[in-house]
């Protein structure tokens, strides 16, 4: 298994989640699958390979997409408030925040 | 000793024995219209969520598109700190929970940011030292959360987003600065690049200039770096010296006392004046980054380069050797001179309309920055218009007033905005160069005087100033000086 219990816990907790033990047993194991699934990639030799972050790329003769400088007011912004869990007009609210 | 010292009660014969390691995180708002990656306005102080979209609100199936005005000044800005700028660039995101941060994670660079190993000198103690800059990378701002002033704010935090999405770029020193003097030049330096560079307006009220500070301590002669505390919240320049003092001071007193420094982010504390553990130190520092898949990597290409650096203003320092080497001013005159971009540009506005430049720098400094600082205004506002100090300055130098008067004119034209000439006709402040005139006024004088006539005579020279003094308040400080001085000699001798 190349991942630990510790590791889900972890990841759990910077996530903000609560597993139950069940929980963390599930994911343990789909977690290691994933990795292990992965893990294929290192069989490759990829001495000569540019890593690659991401699989678009602008053509080299392409500028690269960039937007002018112009502002553009949005009127999403109030339906997104009206739409939002919780909120006071102009303001967005949200419940107390704890530092952990 | 500064208050900080005071407090923890550490000899200094034992602070002596310290050095301090100091490195900056800056936080900078480039001067654009609209947010990094989309475009809603960046202005200050508007409706409290006005400026949101689907992008900056991190709404689900939304892409976000740089800017590319952000693109443009955090190359001005690399480029004038002498950092090598990189072809490629990569954006990535930093994952931390909170509520300002609707996306729940902050869109900036990480492994490959757009610029390193640049430098910055600054000037202290009469010595000037380069200062490395590790990186410059380009990110987004958070939104603000607001915990007080609700009436429910024991229960519910509010939040504006206005400021989330606007553009940044960070600046990372190496840990070269030695004491909290070095790092306020270095802020300072920092902060007048920017700000000539017209990168950011650095307003650091607005919070368009914050800054965080990496502090260790090491005995004097050690090589090695001892334990770093983080120390955040540092947005005014008078804070910034004042907490890494008291944090120096407090590693000290820990390593003093036999204990060890903790590695962790510390938060000053205005109200208290001391520095304190942040809370929440266990997620510090496991933001999981990743390529951000959202967005291109960011090409520059040497073109773009050439090009910004071509348009690039003169920097700071260029400006202030140049006004010594050209003008022929001080080492202390020409930073004065060049301490903002708008002061460098009034000068040489005020030599270019006639003025000599030490006459120019003098009046600028005596007269117009008092006035200027006593009204509360910035020198782009100055009532008094470059010109129209010229034309002062050239009334005075043409004897047509004297100096004295000069002031008298100066300070009805800051009041006023009229010009010298029309107040100098309306006041009849002309200067009394009329030899015969004022040798009447110091015959006048003299027979006003026979006692003191006679102790002159008698070879006490102090009181030749005394009718001085008389001839020019009777003339309202218009007679000329000089003449003045030349008549009472010879009247006074002759009789």
């Amino acid at each position: 298994m190349s991942i630990r219990r510790e590791d889900v816990l972890r990841v759990a907790e910077l996530a903000h989640l609560e597993l139950s033990e069940h929980e963390v047993q599930l994911y343990l194991q789909q977690l290691d699958s994933i990795l292990r699934y992965v893990e294929k990639l290192n069989e490759l030799d990829t001495e000569a390979v540019e890593p690659m972050a991401q699989v678009l790329t602008a053509s080299p003769a392409e500028a690269d997409p960039l937007r002018e400088d112009l502002p553009r007011p949005h009127t999403a912004g109030e339906h997104v408030l009206r739409n939002a869990p919780e909120a006071r007009p102009p303001y967005f609210r949200v419940p107390k925040v704890i530092e952990r | 000793m500064s208050r900080a010292a005071e407090e923890t009660r550490l000899p200094a014969s034992v602070l002596s024995q310290y050095e301090a390691v100091i490195g900056l995180e800056v936080h900078a708002q480039l001067k654009t219209q609209t947010k990094i990656f989309c475009a809603c306005s960046t202005r200050f102080g508007d409706p409290p969520n006005q400026n949101t979209c689907p992008v900056c609100l991190g709404l689900p199936g939304t892409l976000p598109v740089l800017n590319r005005r952000a693109l443009e000044l955090a190359l001005r800005a690399a480029l004038a700190l002498h950092c090598t700028v990189h072809e490629r660039a990569r954006f990535a995101r930093k994952n931390y929970f909170y509520p300002d941060l609707p996306k729940g994670y902050q869109i900036s660079m990480y492994e490959l940011p757009l610029a390193t190993g640049g430098w910055l000198e600054i000037e202290h103690d009469g010595t000037t030292k380069r200062i490395g800059i590790t990186r410059l990378h380009l990110e987004e701002d958070a939104g603000k959360s607001l915990h007080e002033g609700f009436p429910d704010s024991d229960r519910y935090t509010y939040l504006d987003f206005n400021r989330c999405g606007v553009p940044l770029i960070e600046i990372v020193s190496e840990p070269d600065l030695r004491s909290p003097a070095e790092a306020y030049a270095y802020l300072t330096a920092l902060k007048q690049v920017l700000e000539y560079t017209e990168v950011s307006d650095c307003n650091m009220e607005e919070g368009s200039l914050r800054c965080d500070a990496n502090v260790s301590v090491r005995r004097r002669g050690a090589s090695r770096f001892g334990t770093k505390t983080e120390v955040k919240n540092l947005n005014s320049f008078r804070y910034l010296q004042r907490a890494l003092e008291y944090e120096i001071e407090r590693q000290i007193a820990v390593l003093e006392s036999g204990g060890q420094i903790e590695q962790e982010t510390r938060l000053w504390n205005l109200a208290a004046a001391r520095t304190e553990p942040m809370r929440s130190k266990e997620f510090a520092h496991d933001y999981r980054y990743f390529p951000e898949p959202d967005l291109l990597p960011v090409r520059v290409p040497a073109a773009l380069q050439a090009e910004i650096l071509a348009a690039m203003p003169e920097l700071p320092a260029a400006r202030r050797q140049r006004f010594q080497r050209d003008y022929g001013l001080s080492a202390y005159d020409a930073s004065v001179l060049t301490d903002t971009r708008a002061r460098a540009d009034y000068f040489e506005a005020v030599v270019r309309a006639g003025a000599a430049p030490k006459a120019a720098s003098s009046w600028i400094q005596t007269e117009l920055l008092r006035r200027l600082n006593d009204a509360g205004d910035d020198i782009q506002n100055s009532p008094v218009a470059p010109e129209a100090l010229a034309e002062l300055i050239a009334l005075v130098e043409a004897g047509t007033i004297t100096a004295a008067s000069g002031k008298k004119v100066f300070a009805q034209m800051f009041e006023t905005g009229k010009r010298a000439a029309a107040i100098v006709a309306a006041e009849g402040l002309s200067q009394i160069n009329d030899v015969a005139e004022l040798e009447r006024l110091c015959r006048e004088v003299i027979a006003q005087h026979p006692e003191n006539a006679a102790k002159y005579r008698a070879g006490n020279e102090g009181v030749f100033k005394f009718f001085v003094g008389q001839v020019m308040r009777a003339t309202r400080g218009q007679a000329n000086p000089q003449l003045v001085n030349e008549i009472l000699q010879r009247l006074l001798r002759q009789e």
